[in-house]
């Protein structure tokens, strides 16, 4: 009983989507939100299941992506949800510069995901290998392994960020 | 009874449950997200989700057989075929006559056995886990199944829906039973476990040693996994509306009059609120208990089955 | 006149079929003639048998025959088919029909090692002493077939006699069949001896029964059961069967399970139902306990089982107990007085019976087309056939899905009648039955749950997914005569689905000759609704098959025109792991590793794990290896003790062998006297 109380008491955490939110010059995040719900019923169909993948990430931007799912940001409402296969999946989310080890699972991930799909790549590392370009055990950026659909910079990105680079993506005609 | 329309009313309401289930199982998300301090997705969210895996490719495995291929369509369409049966709003139907409570866990059965083999068909270590946990726990809820269903039949003198819910629609009293309350709550445990909800199997988990049901359809996608999804809504669906309409069945309408009609349904519909509210205020407060801790609680929902017939059966 | 003489021409044609199989013996130089004589002889054999059985359903008139010149003695052959014994002769007939049809490709396989004629003749044999079980009407004629059966069983299990692991199976169906033998002998000469009639026909011992003494009565009733239960494979009198039926060829199998073991409840229904006629309470009580211990018992050893056709014999150890908890339900209700629910216990067993034959047929049938194909029954070097053996793996799945007993097929349509026929006992006024009938419908629903599980582990691990040995990843499949012989038995079991009320009016009928049958029941406008009386329940199989399919046909166009169409294959998901091999899959043992450890209890497993650590340290590890055995209780804490005592008797007998022949001569000259001074005694 006293964690209902406690669920009255803190109410509603997620965040009000007001003009206040977001850094200057920044779109509207009203308006970000407006235009992910609108794209994504275009292209996907109002449902968009993303599947996670940490292709060698110091997990910084996982902390990121994990905060996306909880109470502040509340991913769901905007109809994102994170799903356990890649077969489920619509949007791939790599982390990381892709590790030696990891290229060949995250080719398969995204082989696994069925057709249309979408990659985003989160991420100072995922963009540009970051500080661990050129080290023996990278692979390469993940644009080098997968096509990229929308990069997400940042050391790492705020959630924010990774919100609108997934709109980014959605806006663009997805592969198959 | 009343053939002609009651064919069509019974295709309709079949109809229609297949079209709420979504929105039922929207609306226990929704609720969840709000007690954890969520706004959460809106109600009509598993729609969209639907339509957009109906739209996808999908990806097959190159191990899997033309079991793979079949086992959505009979998971889909046997549940489909058991909601023909449950009263939604009025009751007994023609196809009252076809099938009883039991026949009904059977064909439930029947879908489970085809998830299971789909499950085991790509050759994933996970399909193969999930399928032997699920195996594991539908066998063991059966006999607390039956118990129920045996003890709802002794205060009505049959086993098919329409007797028991015309029973205790004549004399409402009889919901309110020692036999009727244990059953009940055996038929609630059976229905968390059957449905995959908490504390048996965790529908929102992403970790794959836990999964039991989320395990089996990880290699399925595309419209294959819209079918396997949409059934396991109206799975729930339907449990919802047997715990409501046989144990509460107030509200339930015996006749073809449309007023009356309209009752039923709106209070079949309060009732299912009040029950998805009630599964979801459940899964905010409990954890999932260990595997293999399962076996205890289906065996208190045995107990409790075996409690009830024994009460019915004390005070016929 | 012409009415007649047709049954006896059936019946002549049926034996001089079955007869026929010898002229397989004198072609010993042709194995495809010996082949062909054989499967030839037991299908025009078994035709006739059908023929005879309908002849004897459809008419009502027994079909006698008698030579009272052979063992006069004894009361010379007697024989008479009455309705009991026809239900049965066809449920034999007709699983030895497309069993005779699957033998001769599948027995092609044994060309060259074991002698096809012999094979084809003792085939013969045990169908035809089968056939003459069920028509005896008398003691002798009962036992010489019943004892010409088992030793045509024990010669085809033995069939691969250079196998030690099959003969010590052919070794332990001898010692229990006889056994057996020997309780049925008991408890028929003390029937007959107290009933006082002459020759021990049927007849005489039926009408003298109900004036004996209840001592006579019950010893007859126990003897009886432990008998014939032993060949039908109650529990604890089960042991038998797990090692015969795999070590059989897989026709075999499916005559030993589908039809042999059925004899046994058979003998039991003669006994109990008929011949003693109404007996008391706990007789009843008696088979449920026997029935819930094997439906039990039988399930949890067949689902953890890896061998295919073990795992099939512990099943039939389970359906057998679930016939006889409907058997057990019928005479206590009929001990009760109750006959409604009386019949419909009964029907529901004798349904039972009919289905179990036909599900389980198909299922030796496809395991036989398994192993001719991959030379294993060992689940977990199988796998990946349904995408090679298109004709078996649905009838594969078709008998798995019976034996689960899952809507719209057979099984289910006996299970949901003895769900139902327990109903009124639990509403019965007296609270033992009800507690009784209670926990009978709890071990029911659980022995059904679990068949479940079993059905998907035998059908799921064996054909699914990735082969998990180069003999799996090779098979092909079975050739025509094989594949006619399967799916003939696999389409049995959707049309004795349909077919229900047609088989309840004729096993109403049998019933009606055996004891009092209220006319309603069946109810006779039931149309295709199957309507149990008393508890008022009703279900129609035809119309859940015929709804199950249109929705499903209505639900694949639907998806067919409106969802996507696109498909690609991928490789199977695996988070990503470089390869996948078969060994990375669930095996069957670990698919029933959590029902076995939720019965941990039960089965008491020893579980050994061996972890094989480098010698510089110990987190660095070579090779684990996990081993697990189910004691065999039954074997240890049972059958141990009687071995024992056997052989331990047997050691000391044998020192009256000297091998000495004065010592032989000495013990012939000292009965001699014994005797004599017997004889002066008297």
């Amino acid at each position: 009983m006293k964690l209902f109380a406690k669920i009255r008491q803190v109410g509603l955490a997620t965040e009000p989507l007001g003009p206040t939110h977001g850094r200057a010059g920044d779109p509207d995040p009203v308006e970000l939100v407006r235009a992910i719900d609108e794209r994504s019923r275009k292209v996907i169909g109002r449902s968009v299941a993303i599947r996670q993948v940490d292709a060698g990430s110091c997990n910084g931007c996982e902390l990121e992506i994990g905060a996306l799912s909880g109470p502040v940001y509340d991913l769901e409402r905007f109809g994102l949800h994170v799903v356990a296969s890649p077969r489920h999946a619509d949007l791939l989310l790599v982390t990381g510069p892709v590790t030696r080890n990891m290229e060949v699972p995250l080719r398969k991930t995204w082989e696994a995901t069925p057709d249309p799909k979408l990659v985003v790549a989160v991420g100072e590392c995922a963009e540009s290998c970051g500080v661990f370009a050129g080290s023996y055990a990278v692979a390469g950026r993940v644009a080098d392994v997968v096509p990229v659909d929308a990069v997400v910079r940042g050391c790492p990105p705020t959630p924010t960020d990774i919100l609108r680079g997934i709109l980014a993506a959605l806006g663009k005609v997805p592969h198959g | 009874m009343f053939r002609g329309p009651g064919v069509a009313i019974e295709i309709a309401q079949s109809l229609l449950a297949l079209m709420l289930a979504p929105a039922l199982v929207g609306l226990v998300r929704w609720i969840k997200a709000r007690l954890q301090s969520r706004q959460g997705a809106p109600v009509w969210m598993p729609y969209a989700q639907l339509r957009r895996l109906f739209r996808k490719q999908v990806v097959v495995s190159p191990h899997a057989s033309w079991v793979f291929h079949v086992a959505p369509f009979v998971v889909f369409g046997a549940t489909l075929v058991v909601s023909l049966l449950v009263p939604i709003a009025v009751t007994p139907l023609p196809f009252n006559d076809v099938a009883d409570l039991f026949t009904l866990v059977y064909l439930l059965m029947l879908a489970t056995v085809f998830l299971a083999l789909g499950g085991l068909d790509p050759g994933s270590a996970f399909g193969g886990m999930g399928s032997s946990r699920e195996m594991t726990i539908a066998a063991l809820s059966e006999p607390a199944v039956a118990l129920a269903i045996l003890s709802l039949a002794m205060v009505s003198g049959s086993t098919n829906l329409g007797e028991i819910a015309a029973r205790t629609v004549a004399d409402p009293a009889a919901a309110l039973s020692p036999g009727y309350a244990l059953a009940f709550v055996s038929l609630f445990i059976v229905m968390l476990a059957e449905t995959g909800r908490l504390p048996v199997d965790n529908p929102s988990t992403h970790l794959e040693l836990t999964m039991i049901h989320e395990a089996m359809v990880l290699e399925y996608s595309g419209p294959y996994l819209a079918l396997l999804e949409w059934a396991s809504w109206l799975k729930f669906f339907v449990f919802c509306v047997l715990a409501s309409n046989l144990f509460v069945p107030w509200g339930l309408s015996t006749s073809l009059e449309p007023g009356a009609l309209a009752v039923a349904l709106a209070t079949t519909l309060i009732k299912l609120v009040v029950l998805a509210a009630a599964v979801a205020v459940l899964e905010t407060r409990v954890a999932k208990l260990r595997l293999f801790r399962v076996p205890e609680l289906l065996a208190v929902s045995f107990v409790l089955g075996l409690l009830a017939a024994a009460s019915s059966f004390a005070l016929r | 006149m012409g009415e007649t003489l047709l049954p006896q021409t059936l019946f002549l044609a049926m034996v001089g079929g079955y007869a026929a199989t010898a002229a397989a013996l004198v072609v010993p130089q042709s194995p495809r003639l010996s082949r062909w004589v054989g499967a030839a002889g037991s299908t025009i054999g078994a035709s006739a048998g059908l023929a005879l059985a309908a002849a004897v359903l459809v008419t009502g008139t027994p079909f006698v025959a008698q030579a009272p010149g052979i063992l006069t003695p004894a009361g010379g052959l007697l024989l008479s088919l009455d309705r009991l014994g026809a239900l049965f002769l066809a449920v034999l007939s007709g699983v030895a029909i497309p069993a005779s049809v699957f033998g001769l490709g599948y027995t092609a396989g044994y060309g060259g090692r074991y002698s096809l004629g012999w094979m084809a003749f003792n085939t013969g044999g045990f169908l035809l002493a089968m056939s003459l079980v069920v028509c005896a009407a008398n003691v002798i004629t009962l036992v010489l077939a019943w004892e010409l059966m088992a030793l045509a069983s024990y010669f085809l299990v033995v069939t691969e006699h250079d196998d030690p692991a099959v003969t010590r199976a052919g070794v332990w169906y001898a010692a229990m069949t006889h056994a057996g033998l020997l309780a049925i002998l008991a408890a028929f000469f003390l029937l007959g001896a107290a009933s006082g009639s002459t020759g021990w026909s049927f007849g005489e011992l039926r009408s003298a029964s109900p004036s004996l003494s209840p001592v006579v009565r019950n010893a007859v009733f126990l003897l009886a059961l432990a008998g014939f239960g032993s060949k039908a494979g109650l529990v604890p009198l089960h042991i038998w069967l797990p090692r015969a039926h795999p070590a059989a060829p897989s026709h075999v199998s499916a005559l030993m399970s589908g039809a042999m073991v059925k004899l046994g409840l058979y003998g039991i229904l003669r006994v109990g139902l008929d011949l003693l006629g109404v007996g008391p309470l706990w007789w009843g009580t008696v088979v449920i306990g026997l029935g819930a211990a094997s439906a039990l018992v039988g399930v949890l050893y067949a689902l953890v089982d890896d061998d295919l056709k073990r795992l099939l014999a512990y099943s039939t150890v389970e359906n057998v107990g679930l016939v006889c908890l409907g058997i057990g339900a019928g005479m206590v209700f009929r001990s009760l007085g109750d006959l409604e629910a009386s019949a419909l216990a009964f029907t529901a067993a004798l349904l039972h019976v009919i289905n179990h034959a036909a599900f389980k047929g198909t299922l030796f049938l496809a395991v036989g087309s398994i192993v001719h194909a991959t030379g294993t029954r060992d689940m977990n070097r199988l796998g990946g056939l349904a995408r090679r053996m298109p004709w078996t793996t649905p009838v594969f799945l078709v008998g798995a899905l019976g034996l689960a007993a899952l809507p719209p097929l057979n099984g289910f349509v006996s299970e949901w009648l003895l769900f139902q026929s327990f109903l009124p006992g639990v509403a019965s006024s007296r609270a033992s039955i009800a507690v009784l009938l209670t926990l009978g419908v709890g071990t029911l629903a659980l022995a059904g749950g679990l068949a479940a599980a079993t059905c998907v582990k035998a059908f799921g691990i064996s054909c699914l997914a990735i082969p998990r040995s180069s003999r799996a990843e090779a098979a092909h499949d079975a050739p025509g005569s094989m594949r006619a012989g399967m799916v003939a038995l696999a389409l049995a079991c959707p049309a004795l689905a349909v077919f229900t009320i047609p088989l309840l009016r004729t096993v109403t009928s049998v019933l009606g000759e055996l004891m009092a049958v209220p006319g309603a029941w069946p109810p006779p406008n039931a149309g295709f609704t199957v309507q149990a009386p008393g508890v008022d329940a009703r279900m129609s199989p035809v119309a859940i098959l015929v709804v199950l399919v249109g929705v499903l046909a209505g639900v694949w166009l639907a998806v067919r025109l409106l969802a996507s169409r696109r498909r690609r294959t991928g490789e199977t998901w695996g988070c990503g792991r470089i390869v996948q091999t078969p060994r990375m899959q669930y095996t069957a043992t670990a698919f029933a590793e959590p029902l076995r450890r939720v019965f941990d209890e039960l089965y008491r497993p020893a579980d050994d794990l061996i972890v094989d650590v480098h010698p510089d340290s110990r987190y660095f590890i070579q090779g684990i290896e996990y081993r697990s055995r189910l004691p065999r209780w039954f074997m240890r804490f049972l059958y141990g003790p009687v071995v024992q005592a056997v052989v331990w008797a047997a050691t000391r007998t044998r020192t009256l062998q000297s091998g000495s022949v004065n010592l032989y001569l000495a013990y012939i000259v000292a009965v001699l006297v014994v005797l004599l001074g017997l004889t002066i005694g008297f």
